[in-house]
């Protein structure tokens, strides 16, 4: 299963604005931070698909991740 | 007097005297300061019926008791007028360096009244403090300004300025300050332009006192480490500025697009904040006191100048369909230099674009001017500049959103609430957010309770954006809390990383008052009902307390809010009685008098 995973701010430095992810069957946000060695406290937001999500929750094929770092503003 | 100067400067410009007044210490405790102390200003002074750009209307400029302060982002002044956008109360807040010299060249505010029988400006060093013929400064723009008087009266000055908009008398006028500074919103510029008011010049020699140094410098501490610990104003912001927004609200679908008909744009990343840094940003440009520094410093071609920021990348970018970041910058640098709203002039042209697309605002109308198609960077840029000299088309463009549509047959086209045009979210998403947006007392605008925090940053924790659950206390909540930061002097970005114990803590230093956390956010309450009162007054009553019907009930029609529509009249009613105000939005005697009103 691949999974694409959309990267933002600092958590681009060294891996790129996108990637996909491909492992076997069953996957989940966590496993992505696996992946592309982030720490679980960069990351202040993430969405799937657009939507809220928790990071124990399995993807499935086609999912969007998007990935934050703590950003905000107004 | 300790953060508070306790000196209050009036400037009759029809008579042509100045006086100086003592601060009523005990009213300005209860208000705390800036909106709060000049909306009560306002409200004893000026007839809430009068017309806005008429001479009967005042101009107060306004600090904070910790402005001037060492706290963190001590440097804020406000605005405050009868908006001649909306009809209601102004208040429009800037930061920049001016704020701070008010209060050392020994004032804690200016109230400006009358008009002037031809352009003026008002030099103030210290205790003196004249009126200045600026016919030699009337129709330049503000950089230009600026550096005139910087030439004439030192390099050190301070200068706070219209441009031409606000000559023009365009309801979307800013004024200016440090040359890049704006308070922006609701037209205060125009008063100012009314008044034949080009500029206040000053200089300061005097510092703010402080109650108790040494508590200070403790409060001071804790403050700057939860700041610097904070990731969104330890992190976030000085390394992206505000701009880093536009990828993460256009992710959620929330980020209007082409006059809010789309909530996706798919060339965000084109004019994220990202490319922002990779391309165009010189340097960080901070504020007096600012450990945040998100200010930025961008170039393109032979243009340099401070911004763009998050809401004017959103308003001139993907409202009009833009995808070219230099453009963008070009506009925001015309917007600065004319002295008009970014937010207002770009979603006035996204709304013109509309206008055009749907054929109410055809080819004759433009003149020699560009077309108004969506996605056409000349159109932002020309057509900014065009506001501001209210030249053909752009003199209309210059009255905001809600009257060009009105002129042009087709109201509802304005994404106005209260006749301001809305900022960067799609309320239709974020239905907190759009309580917030309907009920804020000076018209569409995002910083009057910031709900993008916890419902799409997560801060102080994540809510659900869709769920209606709770959203009415969440929007009053911070509501109260943000007029108060805004009335005390600090940024409201300060809000990200402290709570309402740290403001107490800081006030209580600086001014040797025993407030708590509570106290402090009661205090907002207090100038929000104030504010309310107001408007009431001037005939802004609370049918006007809802969004555009786009937004009411067209579905958002793509991405990941698809589906949604704000469900407004399920949480207004909650709203209204957590308020204590009645069925039809009105505060009752009980509440007033619990406020102290």
């Amino acid at each position: 299963m691949k999974i694409k995973v959309r990267l933002f701010a600092t958590l681009r430095d060294g891996r790129g604005k996108e990637v996909e992810v491909e492992r076997g069957e069953s996957f989940s946000t966590l496993d992505i931070l696996e992946e592309l060695k982030i720490r679980r406290e960069e990351v202040a937001l993430f969405l799937i698909n657009g939507r809220d999500g928790s990071f124990e929750t399995q993807l499935s094929e086609g999912d969007v991740v998007s990935l934050f770092p703590p950003v905000g503003g107004g | 007097m300790s953060g508070y100067i306790g000196k209050i400067l009036r400037v009759d410009l029809s008579s042509k005297t100045v006086k100086t007044e003592d601060l009523d210490l005990k009213l300005a405790q209860k208000f705390i300061g800036g909106r709060g102390l000049g909306t009560k200003m306002l409200m004893d002074e000026v007839d809430p019926g009068v017309d806005a750009l008429s001479p009967d209307n005042k101009l107060i400029f306004m600090t904070g008791p910790l402005t001037g302060t060492n706290t963190p982002t001590g440097g804020r002044y406000m605005v405050i007028t009868k908006s001649p956008l909306t009809g209601t109360v102004a208040c429009s807040n800037s930061g920049g360096y001016w704020g701070p010299e008010l209060k050392f060249a020994g004032y804690d505010g200016i109230i400006i009244e009358g008009k002037a029988a031809a352009p003026v400006y008002i030099n103030i060093v210290d205790d003196k403090v004249e009126i200045r013929d600026a016919s030699h400064l009337w129709g330049k723009v503000v950089s230009e300004t600026t550096t005139v008087l910087e030439n004439e009266h030192g390099e050190k000055v301070k200068v706070a300025t219209i441009g031409p908009a606000g000559e023009n008398l365009s309801r979307i006028a800013a004024v200016m300050n440090d040359r890049g500074r704006a308070a922006g919103r609701s037209g205060v510029g125009a008063v100012m332009g009314s008044k034949n008011l080009k500029a206040i010049v000053v200089k300061g020699s005097g510092k703010v006192e402080v109650a108790d140094a040494d508590k200070l410098k403790e409060v001071f501490s804790v403050c700057m480490k939860k700041i610097k610990e904070n990731g969104v104003t330890g992190q976030g912001l000085p390394t992206y500025g505000t701009a880093v927004l536009v990828n993460i609200i256009n992710e959620n679908g929330v980020f209007p697009t082409n006059n809010f008909q789309q909530a996706t744009f798919d060339k965000a990343e084109e004019i994220s904040g990202e490319t922002l840094a990779e391309k165009y940003l010189k340097k960080k440009d901070p504020c007096f006191r600012c450990p945040i520094a998100c200010g930025r410093y961008c170039e393109v071609d032979d243009i340099k100048g401070a911004g763009p920021e998050y809401e004017t990348i959103w308003a001139f970018g993907s409202d009009c369909g833009v995808s070219d970041l230099g453009g963008v910058i070009k506009a925001n640098y015309w917007c600065n230099e004319m002295g008009v709203d970014t937010i207002s002039a770009g979603a006035t042209i996204a709304a013109a674009m509309e206008l055009y697309e749907k054929g109410y605002l055809k080819n004759e109308d433009l003149g020699d001017g560009p077309e108004l198609k969506w996605g056409n960077t000349d159109a932002i840029v020309e057509w900014t500049k065009r506001m501001g000299s209210a030249d053909g088309l752009g003199a209309k463009l210059a009255q905001g959103s809600y009257r060009l549509c009105e002129m042009f047959g087709a109201p509802e086209l304005s994404m106005t609430v209260k006749k301001q045009e809305l900022p960067a979210y799609d309320p239709r998403g974020i239905q907190g957010h759009g309580v917030q947006y309907a009920t804020s007392n000076r018209g569409g605008c995002h910083v009057r309770g910031y709900m993008i925090s916890p419902e799409i940053l997560g801060l102080p924790e994540k809510l659900d954006r869709f769920s209606l659950e709770g959203k009415p206390a969440w929007a009053k909540i911070f509501q109260d809390f943000t007029a108060a930061i805004d009335a005390s002097g600090l940024c409201l970005f300060t809000s990200f990383a402290m709570g309402a114990e740290d403001y107490a803590g800081l006030m209580n230093a600086v001014c040797g008052t025993k407030m708590t956390g509570e106290d402090f956010v009661q205090s907002g309450e207090r100038i929000w009902n104030l504010e309310k009162v107001y408007n009431l007054k001037a005939g802004i009553d609370s049918a006007q307390d809802t969004l555009p019907k786009r937004l009411l009930n067209e579905p958002i029609p793509e991405g990941p809010s698809k589906g949604w529509v704000h469900k407004l009249s399920e949480l207004l009613p909650i709203y209204y009685e957590l308020r204590g105000w009645d069925a039809n939005g009105i505060p009752t005697t009980d509440k007033l008098k619990e406020l102290g009103l």
